[in-house]
Formats: C-alpha cells, structure tokens, sequence
C-alpha cells in the first residue's frame, strides 16, 4: 500500500527554530530516508519550495488563467512529502511519527493512502 | 505476453535448483544462492533459444548456478578459505539425483519466514519460488525496480540472521497456514491489468494459482492447499465477465455466465471434490465450496443459497472473521430476505467489530436497495465509495447511486 505523508508546515514556525534546532531537523530527515531506503518502504520524497513562490491557475469564464501566490489562504502549506510503500496505514502512521516535524508543535504530518500511480519511475 | 516455450519450463525449475543449492551451502548463503540461481536463469534465457534446450534442464542449470557461484566465491577475498569446499564441485552433478526430490515446499516456508513483513515474504517468493526477476515483481506492484531490489536484498539478510535453517520435511504437525496466507495474499492483490506485449507483465493472480499447484502436486493430501489451489481457480474463472469492455466492474449477480471459463470450473471442482473426500474443510476449502456452488448456478436466482448460508456460519465459526459475517448477511438476505440480512449487517456496525467500513457499507447499501430503501441505499453507497481505495470500484459504487436516482 503506498501512503503520502504530506508535511503541513508553518513558515513562521520554521523561521523561529534555532540554528542547533534546524540542524536536528536536518539529521533526521537524512536519517529517516536512510532508515525507510534501507528496509525498502521509501519510494521518493520532495520538499517544496515557499508559498511566496507558488502560481495557480485557475478557470475563469471557462478559460485558464494564471495567478500568483498559493492556492489556499492558510498559515500551513505544504512543504513537502514522502511517499512510502508500507505494508499497513499503522506502518504508515508508525513513520510519520519518525519524521522530526512530527515532534515540533504547530507542525503536521497528514497520511493519505494513494488509489493510482503511473509514470516513468515506477 | 505470450511466454517463450522454455519459460514456464525454466520457472518450474528454479526453486529446484535454489533447493539445491541451499541444501549443499546451507541458508546462510542465501543471497550468494539465490543471486546465482537468478543469473543462470538469465543465462537459459539467453542460450536456449539458439542452442536448444538442454535435456537436462534441472543439471544444465544446477552447474551454470554453480559456476556463479564459484567465481563468486572467488572474487571474494574474505572467503579464499571457503574455496576448498569448491573444489568438489568439479562433478557438479554427483548429486543432482539426491535432490531431483522437489523442495520447492520448504522453500516457500523458508521465503514465508515469520521475521519478514507482508510484502517481503511476498516479493521473495515471487523472486526464489516463482523464478520471476526484480523488474517483473516491481512491475506487478508498480513499484521502482530498486526498492524491490533492496525489500528482496534485506529479506534475504534477515533469514541469513535469524539463523533460520532449511526447513525439514512438513511434518503432520506442521502449518503451512503462513504459506497459504502469502499466496492468497498474492491472489487477492493480482489484478494488474495486462496491457499486452511488456515483457514485464505479469499477471499475479496466474502467479499464486502457478504457486499453489505446485504445492498441490507435492502436499496431494493437504486438504487447504487443494481449498486454496480450487479457490483461486474458481474465482478467477469469472475473469472475463467480471469487467466490460471500457474496464467497469460487473457485479456476480449482472455477469454474463457463458463468460466464465467451464474448464476450469470443473477442473477446480473435480480438486476441492476430491479434496474433501480426504479430511476436514478448512477455511479456504470453505470459501471454494461456497465459490463452486456460485460457479455451478446458471444465474443468482438458481444459486443454492441455503447451502451457501450454512457454509459461512461454519467459515464464521471457523475464524471468528467478521467479513465472513458480512457475506452471512448477504447469504441471509437470499434465502430469508434483505431485512434479515440487514439485522446481521446493522448487528455488525454495532458491535464495531469490522475493521473494514467499506465493506460493510458496501454490502449495506446493496441490501437497502434490494428492500426497495432507495433514499438510504443511495446515501451508503456514496459513502462506501468515499472509503474506496479502488478507482473501478469507487466508480461502480457511484454508478449505483446514480442509477437508483433514475
């Protein structure tokens, strides 16, 4: 069952953490992938660039239109996500709460099980 | 795809070979094995179609394995001790006749290792027993190559450290539940769609069935593996009907019966048959009777369900499964009415004792539609298709709703 954990950022949280408190951050995502590589559960990961940098584009009068900034009008976006090939939603769960923002307050992580998949790399 | 002629040939003798070779080296060279069985598979692949087929098909592998892994071996410096157990293999068929016995049995107990997850045992049966490659395992889960490679890698380190040995002969005490399970497990997960002429497609469902009849030829009187081998044919008997053309999902009761492949239907009831002569039905004998009884009915009406409600109270009693109560209610819905089998599905979501909500919901809105609650079945069917992790079947549970809405 491949799962996406979805990481809810806030930027005002993340801008407020230490330097000692990034670099923890840091060391356990590196950990984390290296742990779900190595048993086999990790299929990709990708962290996201600021809200500030997004686009949307959106219909109007039935025709494609583009805009700047996110798509939502919320302090947590999306930061990023990994998506992992477990055998359980407990699994899936069980990993998440290894990820260091899941242990950080006004972070979260959101599991949600995936119906398809196509492309080249799989 | 349409198979080479040798490649079922080959893939009946890989775990022979395997078997072999672990029996002479021990479990702790698993991978070192399992690598080398892997590559003189590769090596058939490439030679027999211009060189013929050998007439020895089990020796010609079992010495190409055995060369692997001599210059294995060889190119390990760490192991230059370990070459002296080597050079008695220079008459590498001196035993061949001592192990043309098939062990392919304890290598599935041995990939169905308790120490292993779910979809490791499963990724290393498909690999050791089944002779398939990383690419096609990876392709039938639609899943990258490398994390296969690297699930298939680590099963086989965890059995080297937890020291397991090759298993002994089954015994009459011995369970082979843990192998049954990870086969049908296959089975129920197989429905990768074929798109035709990919070498890589492999069809999981036909893997299982493959599986389980060489369990059936070597354990003839186990009765669950012959429920096993009887389940999976009878249900994928109804493969052509259970789709149309634009890959919807047609319901038991809406399938065209001449679809389903006669064939196998009695070949599959002549196994349970004879299976059932020998001992007692055990779960995945059950779930067969009661799929033979469906498969022998010209259409719902004519089903012999009665017959079917028995044998889910005994599947009920048998493993205290709660979806077995779910198709109890279905069962009871037939033979005495949808509001009793409502009463046991209602009974159900009381007790919270189903972990499956779809499922349930599933079965609940098709028994409000039957006793004509269209409102409430329309309702429960968005709902079961909200939980739904399968697109045909979310799409087939909304085609429901719409079509009760008129």
């Amino acid at each position: 069952m491949k799962y996406l954990i979805l990481m809810h950022v806030d930027p005002e949280i993340l801008e407020s953490l230490t330097a000692e408190q990034q670099q923890a951050i840091g060391a356990g995502h590196e950990a984390f992938m290296a742990k779900t590589t190595e048993t086999g559960e990790m299929l990709s990961t990708h962290a996201l660039g600021a809200p500030s940098q997004s686009k949307v584009v959106r219909s109007r009068n039935g025709r494609p239109e583009t805009v700047d900034g996110p798509f939502a009008e919320t302090k947590e976006f999306m930061g990023g996500y990994y998506l992992v090939d477990v055998d359980s939603e407990e699994r899936a769960i069980e990993l998440a709460k290894e990820i260091p923002d899941a242990s950080i307050d006004g972070l979260a992580l959101e599991i949600r099980p995936v119906m398809f998949s196509a492309g080249a790399d799989i | 795809m349409s198979p080479a002629p040798h490649e079922d040939l080959l893939r009946a003798r890989a775990p022979q070979v395997l078997a072999a070779l672990l029996r002479q080296h021990g479990v702790g060279q698993f991978d070192v094995c399992e690598d080398a069985v892997q590559e003189a598979l590769l090596a058939a692949h490439r030679q027999w179609p211009e060189g013929g087929v050998p007439d020895d098909t089990f020796a010609w592998l079992l010495t190409a394995a055995r060369r692997r892994m001599i210059d294995r071996i060889r190119s390990d410096h760490h192991r230059r001790e370990r070459e002296r157990d080597y050079v008695e293999l220079r008459h590498p068929l001196a035993d061949a006749a001592v192990v043309q016995t098939d062990d392919s049995v304890q290598l599935l107990r041995l990939c169905c290792h308790p120490e292993l997850t779910r979809s490791a045992q499963v990724a290393l049966t498909l690999r050791a027993v089944a002779g398939l490659s990383t690419a096609q395992i990876a392709h039938a889960y639609l899943l990258p190559e490398a994390t296969v490679a690297q699930r298939i890698s680590r099963a086989k380190a965890r059995i080297r450290a937890a020291g397991a040995g090759f298993p002994p002969p089954l015994g009459p005490g011995d369970r082979l539940d843990p192998v049954l399970d990870v086969v049908y497990v296959m089975f129920t997960e197989g429905h990768t769609s074929s798109a035709g002429d990919d070498a890589n497609d492999i069809r999981l469902s036909d893997e299982a069935i493959r599986l389980a009849r060489l369990l059936q030829r070597e354990l003839p009187e186990h009765v669950e593996v012959a429920g096993l081998l009887a389940l999976m044919m009878l249900t994928d008997a109804r493969r052509a009907a259970r789709t149309d053309a634009n890959g919807a999902l047609i319901p038991l009761d809406e399938q065209d019966r001449s679809l389903w492949d006669r064939d196998a239907i009695r070949d599959a009831t002549e196994i349970l048959d004879d299976a059932l002569t020998r001992g007692v039905a055990g779960p995945y004998s059950m779930q067969a009777a009661i799929a033979a009884l469906h498969d022998e009915a010209p259409s719902t009406e004519t089903t012999d369900w009665p017959q079917i409600l028995v044998l889910f109270r005994m599947l009920e009693h048998a493993t205290g499964n709660p979806i077995a109560t779910l198709n109890r209610a279905v069962a009871e819905a037939m033979v005495h009415g949808p509001d009793a089998g409502l009463a046991t599905v209602d009974a159900l979501a009381d007790s919270r004792g189903i972990p499956d909500g779809k499922r349930l919901a599933s079965v609940r809105a098709h028994l409000l539609e039957r006793a004509g609650r269209s409102a409430e079945a329309i309702d429960e069917y968005r709902s079961a298709a909200r939980m739904t992790l399968s697109i045909p079947e979310r799409d087939y549970l909304l085609a429901r709703a719409r079509r009760l809405e008129g």
